[in-house]
């Protein structure tokens, strides 16, 4: 069974579409990075798959109905929306002991751990931590659940980069395995590139471009060509066209690797490029987007 | 936070783990958090007490010349005029109490949209049924039961302080056991207590709606609107029926709740001051109670409806 299947799921808000009928199946032991402009509906299909809004369409979570059955849902989904919702009267100890009183699944053994590799102390109050510090609450607050699914909304917006290796590298190392499904939604698209197994672009409300990452590796290729080769990688009709330090990088779409390495140094794009490829294309080109 | 693994949950450990979830008490614990959040409901009532009992300090001190003339007087009438403080400071307390709970009433639903800590709440397999029904307990059962023992206790306080006194200007203190009823004054306490937070159920319900849909200025929202509606009433039919409901809700508790109590509750004059004879009956039987208790019940639906739907701040 799926963890998340939705069929045509849809939203709007007034006469603003969020989610235009998406389709999207998520298998168990999956990272799946859901990466979009503000505003395409990243949000919005978190919130409709954690139950936090009423949604259009068939969407299942677990084999439950995550709008009707949200109290029950949390019991195997966890969430981190952005660093800012742990309340900020509460203290370490305050958060331990509820999430302990009310979590079935919470290990506070397992938190403790955690929390002793950090310099958090226990009688802190959250508005006492500095942002890094209460990601990492939090963390600890969610990795010692034993949940199915875990949601992480922008989980590191406004960390340093520091605090931002941190947290992906707790994540992998000391929470996922194969029996877990992360869905996670990032503008710092490359700090997850490495750790997803499978891509997912979304728009104005649609899903423009869904691959696993296996798939992503064969399907796309950057070529930074030698400029006396660039009329004849251009006729290989590139997705994408950008200057870097002088010289001209190619994006390729399900192009001949062999060939193209005869006119340069060929590599596997950054999933930013392709972001910026693809949105490019999908006829609302941001402001300094080439569409080739 | 360091990549070693070694709290990490391999699939081996998680199989030895019991297959039954621990049992959790998920009421309990959101009663229990909004007592942490909102501290003023503790410390209000007990920061009245301890203005009450100050004053009755100061009081003490120069009490030598009051006794004397209050001794002159016949029994029933010191009994009454030793009734007094003991009246004001139950008045004094449960009326912070009153207070605290409007305060957290209108708070409560829109602090947490506003601060985004609803996300981490729902977060928690945690139904909107069981917080609203923990947030809807603190005004009902929590606050006034704090008050209760509060005011139990200052009374107790009180009449310690006051045996002391006369002990201490050689005075016989079992005078001072004996003028003071101390269980019919608990009684008292808890009776008045309890009719009054029933009888305001549909203000706090209503003060937990506003505050779960208005985006801001919470305050104006809950009072305004029954305001403009007594004026609008007032100059366009010439009636008030909607300002006679309102001076209902607000004081009608004490109305219903006692025999026979004319226009000041707790006596014209000092002298003739005696405990108000309460009437559960009549109360009980009010048709106000049980209205108010169905309005109270329908905008607490409608609380829970809005919790679950109503977008952040």
């Amino acid at each position: 069974m799926a963890c998340i299947e939705a069929r045509g799921l849809r939203k709007s808000f007034g006469k603003t579409v969020a989610l235009d009928g998406i389709d999207l199946k998520v298998e168990p032991g999956r990272i799946l990075g859901l990466i979009g402009p503000n505003g395409a509906g990243k949000s919005t299909a978190l919130n409709a798959i954690l139950g936090l809004v009423p949604y259009e369409g068939n969407l299942r979570v677990l084999g439950r109905n995550p709008w009707t059955e949200r109290n029950k849902l949390m019991q195997d989904v966890c969430f981190i929306a952005d660093v800012a919702v742990l309340p900020r009267w509460m203290r370490v100890t305050q958060a331990l002991d509820y999430v302990e009183g009310v979590h079935p699944r919470f290990d506070r053994a397992k938190a403790e751990a955690f929390l002793a590799r950090t310099t958090i102390k226990r009688t802190s109050k959250v508005r006492e931590l500095s942002k890094g510090m209460v990601t990492q609450l939090h963390l600890a607050l969610v990795m010692a659940i034993d949940a199915k699914v875990l949601v992480l909304d922008e989980p590191t917006l406004g960390l340093d980069l520091l605090y931002r290796k941190q947290f992906y590298d707790s994540l992998l190392n000391d929470y996922f395995d194969h029996s877990r499904t992360i869905v996670v939604t990032t503008h710092q698209v490359e700090e997850v590139q490495h750790i997803l197994t499978d891509l997912m672009f979304i728009n104005r409300g649609r899903i423009v471009l869904e691959c696993s990452m296996e798939a992503f590796e064969e399907r796309y290729a950057e070529l930074t060509v030698n400029p006396a080769n660039l009329a004849a990688a251009r006729a290989l009709k590139p997705i994408y066209e950008r200057q870097a330090f002088g010289r001209t990088a190619l994006l390729f779409d399900n192009a001949d690797r062999a060939q193209l390495s005869a006119l340069g140094e060929v590599r596997t794009p950054s999933i930013g490029d392709l972001f910026v490829a693809v949105m490019g294309t999908d006829n609302s080109a941001p402001k300094g987007a080439v569409a080739a | 936070m360091s990549i070693e693994a070694d709290v990490g949950t391999s699939p081996a450990a998680r199989a030895v783990a019991p297959a039954t979830p621990a049992q959790t008490r998920p009421f309990a614990w959101s009663v229990r958090r909004e007592l942490w959040e909102y501290r003023s409901s503790w410390i209000a009532p007990l920061a009245a007490a301890g203005f009450v009992l100050f004053g009755v300090s100061m009081g003490l001190m120069r009490m030598t010349h009051a006794s004397r003339m209050i001794s002159s007087l016949p029994p029933e009438k010191q009994a009454a005029i030793h009734m007094i403080p003991y009246a004001i400071a139950a008045a004094a307390i449960g009326l912070t109490s009153t207070i605290v709970a409007i305060s957290y009433c209108l708070g409560t639903l829109n602090n947490e949209r506003r601060d985004r800590s609803i996300l981490f709440w729902k977060s928690m397999p945690v139904s909107d049924l069981t917080t609203l029904l923990a947030k809807a307990s603190l005004p009902l059962v929590v606050l006034p039961l704090i008050a209760f023992v509060v005011t139990c206790t200052t009374q107790l306080v009180m009449l310690l302080l006051g045996a002391g006194a006369q002990l201490a200007h050689g005075h016989d203190s079992a005078q001072a056991w004996a003028t003071v009823p101390l269980h019919l004054m608990w009684a008292f306490d808890f009776y008045i207590l309890a009719t009054l937070t029933l009888w305001y159920a549909p203000i706090y319900a209503w003060l937990l709606v506003v505050s779960g849909w208005a985006r801001r200025g919470a305050f104006l929202w809950a009072t305004l609107p029954p305001l403009a509606l007594c004026v609008v009433e007032k100059l366009a039919f010439d009636t008030s029926y909607a300002w006679d409901l309102v001076r209902y809700r607000l004081g009608g508790s004490f109305h219903e709740a006692f025999v026979n109590m004319g226009p000041h509750p707790f006596g014209q004059h000092q002298m003739n001051f005696r405990l108000p004879q309460a009437d559960p009956e009549k109360f009980f039987s009010a048709p106000g109670l049980w209205l108010g208790l169905a309005v109270a019940a329908a905008l607490f639906a409608l609380a829970i409806y809005l919790r679950r739907r109503r977008e952040l701040v």
